[in-house]
């Protein structure tokens, strides 16, 4: 079994705290990431999975729970060395490769911003060809270090922000929808240099996004995300042959596939919670209902589950 | 069948700075009556121009339609001016946009913003408007459509408000409904329920739908007839089943085979189309793909390729079907889908040269 990178511990970011439009944006969820895998995040708009990264690299401050990063909690006091410090293990891509870069600094000055703040280059020379073999590994090259993030088109600024995530030599990346604004063509394109600099480099990823069929093609496994809570968590390939939560079932049975034949027969099934029908005495929590399959169910949900599980 | 659209090499430019943009070059296709043509293509590729050029929706100056015909109803509409296309539009042809957040007007009750086309357009009275707008609404599918009507935009979320969209586009019963990705800024079970409605609605009203997305899988859904659009031009047109198991064009085998499937636990490596989409200030001479094309031949960098015809229905513009071309295998991603498809010609037939 693989090292534990990261370990969440009953997560909590409440927003509005004390007013009457109160919003449990994340609310209580546990799962641990392994070092050198893909954990997959999906869910609707609003379910909060965005969130989740976001308190996980402490934008956020959480409102209860732990997060262990290597064994040491990300939230809580820190001095500022220490936070430096952590700041340079895990970074973060984010959706928008237009209103992620700085308009004003070169791209040069982009990537090599945390190599400053870090102090990672002996000598402006040294800066520069960092910077330059940032620039080759993701794809770009050399003369584009002096263009502004104006000068390129969408698949080649999520590769600048890629570059600056890569720059100060993380461990775990966050990449919150790197695809989702770009074109089919250029996802496909995006999504293989992060495999690859995941052979490369060993990094280990949380990939949070939408759409489920590239997440299952990246992933190693899947976490489902529903109103604030883990609702499902296994394997790739065990969470789409076995979906087990009725809301996972109703989202998967709702992708469009690229097959006219499967689309014309297609069941989409819809999820309402209260088909749960939880009473009071109900220990709702997440259940393993087969190896490193997890569900968020109820004791009696989970004996039927485990029943219905085909191996 | 009844031909209900017919455009004819339609040509579009804008003019910038930089010099002319040629965002349309030469797009033909026709469109049945309870047809769904959906049009695929990146950002760029003038699918979006193309539908907007087709209500003239599209700013003039700077945009200019250089050339060609769009025939609607045996009509053409390119030469009727402003007042004259004000009667098509919403009556005739209408329109869902892909933002519902922002295609609403914030400062006017839903209800309201469809009793406008109805009393524009169909010269109801007000009330009879009002009780048509409540039954529209029930009919996309918003419950409690009584209180809803005096609702405003920012009380209702966004598959509800592209729900109210697509009533304003319906209420004048259109003939021709344009789809410019509906469906792109919702999540995936929103978007099941909006494609089902759609084509509830469509067998309902038999309208026919221009669908315009760059999700294949949208478009397996939906899509009677499919038009591949690359650099302002329909490289590859056919039937939906043409399109998905019978490509010719190595752009579409591009775009199908750089989609992960669901059904295939292998993880090899995605089949990226490299580059990216070419500047249409100044087109490329020849082939416009070809600067990204794995399978382009001498001849692609120098001359324009011609459209054959392989099916009664499906067209491809490559210089692969030329009976001089050497055979090549698509992509194996694709070749897996590939399948003998009775209605194929034994030959594919040259139906026009290229520019």
């Amino acid at each position: 079994m693989a090292k534990k990178l990261l370990e969440i511990k009953n997560l909590k970011q409440h927003f509005n705290i004390g007013k009457p439009n109160l919003v449990k944006a994340v609310d209580g969820i546990t799962f641990d990431i392994y070092k050198g895998e893909t954990l997959g995040l999906v869910g609707e708009s609003g379910c909060g999975k965005s969130t989740t990264g976001r308190t996980i690299i402490r934008l956020y401050d959480a409102t209860d729970g732990q997060v262990l990063f290597s064994g040491e909690d990300v939230h809580g006091k820190k001095s500022s060395k220490e936070l430096k410090n952590f700041n340079r293990k895990m970074q973060m891509i984010f959706q928008d490769p237009y209103a992620s870069l700085n308009p004003r600094m070169t791209v040069a000055d982009i990537i090599a911003e945390g190599i400053d703040i870090h102090g990672l280059a002996n000598s402006k020379k040294d800066r520069m060809e960092r910077v330059y073999q940032l620039l080759e590994t993701v794809g770009l090259n050399k003369e584009h270090a002096n263009r502004y993030p104006h000068e390129f088109s969408g698949g080649q600024r999520q590769r600048i922000g890629i570059a600056r995530a890569l720059a100060v030599e993380p461990d775990f990346i966050i990449a919150d929808e790197p695809i989702s604004a770009l074109d089919v063509s250029i996802q496909a394109q995006v999504v293989n240099l992060l495999k690859k600099l995941q052979r490369e480099k060993g990094l280990t990823y949380l990939f949070i996004a939408h759409d489920l069929s590239m997440v299952k093609y990246i992933s190693d496994r899947i976490g489902v995300m529903y109103f604030g809570k883990l609702v499902e968590l296994a394997t790739a390939e065990d969470l789409y042959n076995n979906p087990m939560h009725p809301y996972t079932q109703s989202l998967l049975s709702a992708i469009p596939l690229p097959d006219p034949d499967t689309e014309r027969t297609r069941k989409r099934k819809s999820y309402d919670p209260k088909v749960h029908n939880y009473s009071e005495k109900d220990k709702v929590e997440m259940r393993e209902i087969a190896p490193g399959h997890f569900v968020y169910c109820s004791e009696k949900e989970a004996n039927q589950y485990k029943a219905q599980y085909v191996k | 069948m009844e031909k209900i659209l017919e455009v004819k090499d339609l040509e579009v430019s804008f003019q910038t700075y930089g010099g002319s943009v040629k965002a349309v070059r030469g797009v033909s296709f026709d469109l049945h009556k309870g047809e769904t043509l959906a049009i695929v293509g990146e950002s760029g590729s003038g699918k979006s121009v193309t539908s907007q050029t087709i209500m003239k929706l599209i700013p003039m100056p700077p945009g200019k339609i250089t050339g060609g015909q769009i025939l609607f109803n045996g009509e053409d509409i390119v030469p009727k001016t402003d007042k004259q296309m004000q009667k098509i539009r919403g009556k005739e042809i209408s329109m869902i946009f892909q933002d519902p957040m922002t295609s609403l007007n914030p400062t006017m009750k839903v209800g309201y913003q469809i009793m406008e086309v109805l009393i524009k357009h169909q010269n109801m009275s007000k009330q009879a408007a009002k009780a048509r707008a409540i039954e529209l609404l029930s009919l996309v599918g918003i419950p409690m459509p009584e209180r809803r009507v005096n609702q405003y935009p920012h009380e209702f979320s966004g598959g509800m408000r592209q729900r109210v969209m697509i009533a304003i586009a319906l209420a004048a019963n259109p003939k021709l409904l344009i789809a410019d990705e509906p469906t792109t800024a919702l999540d995936v079970t929103i978007q099941a329920q909006i494609l089902d409605l759609m084509k509830d609605l469509q067998s309902k009203m038999d309208t026919s739908i221009i669908f315009i997305t760059h999700d294949l899988g949208v478009v397996a859904n939906v899509a009677d007839r499919v038009a591949v659009m690359y650099a302002g031009q329909i490289v590859e047109m056919g039937t939906v089943d043409e399109i998905f198991y019978d490509p010719r064009h190595p752009y579409t085998w591009g775009l199908l085979a750089s989609m992960p499937s669901l059904d295939n636990d292998d993880k090899a490596e995605l089949a990226a189309i490299p580059g990216t989409p070419p500047d249409l200030t100044n087109p490329p001479k020849g082939d416009a793909f070809a600067a990204r094309n794995n399978y382009a031949l001498a001849i692609d960098f120098e001359e324009e390729p011609p459209m054959y015809q392989i099916s009664e229905t499906h067209f491809a513009k490559t210089w692969l079907l030329h009976p001089d071309a050497p055979k090549v295998e698509p992509p194996d991603a694709v070749k897996k889908r590939m399948r003998q498809l009775s209605s194929a010609f034994k030959q594919p037939v040259l139906v026009k040269e290229g520019n």
